[in-house]
C-alpha cells in the first residue's frame, strides 16, 4: 500500500503540491488526471523519491520514502516507473536494457538476467526484437521496452507518467494494450494520463488534481461521468472538446 | 698522419640507434596516454559533478592547456632539478606529457558527460541503480561515444608532442634524428624519415578510431 500524507512540494517560490493525501491500495489501478501543471507528474516522481518533498510523508509498504535512513535504491526496486520520453538506454540492445538492472542491482547471474529479460520482452510482445538497439524501434515499441525493463525488477507497484503523450496516435493503442494486460494480471498501478477514455474503462479509482490539491476522488464512474466539483466539470468539458478537435483534424 | 673528422655518412649501424629512439617514442607516448587518460577521466568527472572542484582545478587546467609544451617541459625540468628531484627522463616525460593529457582529456570527458541527456540517468536511478552504477553502465559509455573523436585528436597531439621530450634529455625518435643530423648533415633524408615515421604511428590510430566509432554507433 502506498500512503501519501499531506505532501508539500515546492520549486523555489512555486508550490506545486499543497498538502496532498491519498492512498493507493494493493491491486488497484489509480488514474491521476488534471490539467498541465496540476502536479500529477511531480507527485508520481515524489513517490519513488526522484523528487524530494518539503513536507508530509510518503509511505510505501510501511517504509517512508523520503526518510534519510531509508535505502532508496532498495525501495525503488518495488516501484517501477515509466516516463513520458522514451528513455531506453540507447547503447544497449532491447535485451541488455531489460537485463542490466536485474544483473547489477538485483545481483542475478548474467544468464539468469538474460532469461528473465527475454521473458519480460516476450510478455510485452517484443520477444523478436531482443537484439535490436532502441534506435531501430518505434516509439510504441520503445515504451513497451521501458515497461518490460521496469517489470524485470519485479516491482510491487508500477507508476506510469503520461506514457502515451509523446507517441504518434497510431502507436498509443499497443502501449495501452500492454497496460491493460498488467492490470488484468493484478498489478497495482498509478497512471498519470490525459487519456480520459483509458481512465474511464480501466481505472478502479480516478483522482482529479487541481492546482496541487486533490479536488475530487472516486470511482471512474463517479469522477468522470458524474463529476461534483465545478473544476472537474470544466476540465472534462475541455478535454472532450480537445479530443473532438483532434478527431476532426485526423479525419480532415 | 692524416687527420680525419669524426663526421661520417649514415651507416646501417645508425638504424639501431633510430629504432631505439622509435621504441622510446612509443613507450613515452603510450605511458603518457594511459596516465593522462585515467587522470583526465577522474578529473573530468569531478569537474562535472562538483562546482567547488571545478573552480579549484580551473587554474591548473588553464595553464596546462595554454602554455606551449616545450616551455612547460623546460621550466618544470629546471624547477624540479633546483628543488633536488632527480628522476629518469622517461618518468619525467610521462609526468609532464601526462599532466597535459589529463588537463585536456578532462574537458573532453566533461563535455561527453554533459552531452548525456539527464533522462537516462533518471531512468537508471529509478531502476534502483546507485550513482556509481549509473556512471559505469550508462553515463560513461554514452559519454565515451561523444568523446571518442576529440580524445583521439588529443592522443595524436600527444604522440607528436612527445617529440619535444628531447629537451629534457629523453632520446626519443626526434632526438635520435637530431643527433644523426648533427653528425652526418643528412638533414633531408633524416627529417623526411622522421615525418614519415610519425605518420606511420598516427595513421593507424585515427584509422582504428573511425572503425571503432562505426562499431559503437547508437
Amino acid at each position: 500500500m502506498i500512503e501519501i500524507r499531506s505532501v508539500r512540494k515546492t520549486f523555489g517560490p512555486l508550490e506545486v503540491l499543497k498538502g496532498i493525501s491519498l492512498d493507493v491500495n494493493k491491486g488497484e489501478l489509480l488514474c491521476l488526471i488534471g490539467a498541465s501543471g496540476s502536479g500529477k507528474s511531480t507527485l508520481l516522481q515524489c513517490i519513488n523519491g526522484l523528487e524530494p518533498i518539503q513536507g508530509g510523508e510518503i509511505i510505501v509498504d510501511g517504509v517512508s520514502v523520503h526518510d534519510p535512513k531509508t535505502n532508496i535504491n532498495t525501495l525503488r526496486r518495488k516501484l517501477g516507473i515509466v516516463f513520458q520520453q522514451y528513455n531506453a538506454f540507447p547503447h544497449l540492445t532491447a535485451l541488455e536494457n531489460v537485463a542490466l538492472a536485474p544483473r547489477v542491482v538485483a545481483k542475478r547471474s548474467r544468464s539468469d538476467a538474460r532469461a528473465l529479460a527475454q521473458k519480460h520482452l516476450d510478455h510485452v510482445g517484443l520477444g523478436a526484437k531482443a537484439g535490436s538497439l532502441p534506435s531501430k524501434l518505434s516509439g510504441g515499441q520503445q515504451q513497451r521496452l521501458a515497461i518490460a525493463r521496469a517489470l524485470a525488477m519485479e516491482p510491487t507497484y508500477m507508476l506510469f507518467d503520461e506514457v502515451t503523450s509523446a507517441l504518434d496516435p497510431e502507436l498509443v493503442g499497443e502501449v495501452l494494450e500492454t497496460m491493460r494486460l498488467l492490470k488484468a494480471e493484478g498489478m497495482t498501478m498509478v497512471v498519470v494520463t490525459h487519456d480520459i477514455s483509458f481512465a474511464r474503462e480501466s481505472a478502479d479509482r480516478v483522482a482529479f488534481l487541481h492546482q496541487g490539491e486533490v479536488c475530487e476522488i472516486g470511482t471512474a464512474a463517479e469522477v468522470i461521468d458524474r463529476p461534483q466539483q465545478p473544476q472537474t466539470q470544466k476540465f472534462l468539458r475541455r478535454e472532450r472538446q480537445a479530443s473532438l478537435d483532434m478527431l476532426e483534424r485526423t479525419v480532415a | 698522419m692524416q687527420f680525419q673528422f669524426a663526421q661520417q655518412g649514415l651507416t646501417w649501424h645508425d638504424t639501431y640507434f633510430l629504432a631505439e629512439g622509435l621504441l622510446n617514442t612509443l613507450e613515452l607516448a603510450a605511458s603518457a596516454t594511459v596516465v593522462g587518460t585515467i587522470g583526465g577521466v577522474v578529473l573530468g568527472w569531478v569537474r562535472t559533478v562538483s562546482v567547488t572542484a571545478r573552480v579549484a582545478t580551473t587554474p591548473i587546467v588553464d595553464i596546462l592547456r595554454s602554455v606551449p609544451m616545450i616551455i612547460q617541459l623546460i621550466l618544470a625540468n629546471s624547477f624540479l632539478s633546483l628543488a633536488g628531484f632527480s628522476t629518469s627522463p622517461f618518468i619525467f616525460g610521462t609526468v609532464a606529457l601526462g599532466a597535459w593529457m589529463a588537463a585536456v582529456t578532462a574537458e573532453v570527458v566533461r563535455a561527453g558527460l554533459l552531452s548525456v541527456p539527464p533522462q537516462y540517468g533518471k531512468s537508471a536511478r529509478s531502476l534502483g541503480m546507485n550513482r556509481r552504477q549509473e556512471l559505469v553502465y550508462i553515463s560513461l559509455p554514452l559519454a565515451f561515444r561523444t568523446a571518442l573523436a576529440p580524445w583521439i585528436n588529443l592522443v595524436l597531439s600527444l604522440i607528436k608532442d612527445s617529440a619535444l621530450a628531447g629537451v629534457i634529455g629523453y632520446v626519443d625518435y626526434m632526438r635520435a634524428t637530431q643527433t644523426l643530423i648533427t653528425r652526418t648533415h643528412e638533414t633531408w633524408v633524416l627529417l623526411l624519415g622522421a615525418g614519415f615515421l610519425y605518420f606511420i604511428i598516427c595513421y593507424p590510430v585515427s584509422k582504428y578510431s573511425r572503425r571503432l566509432e562505426r562499431k559503437i554507433a547508437v
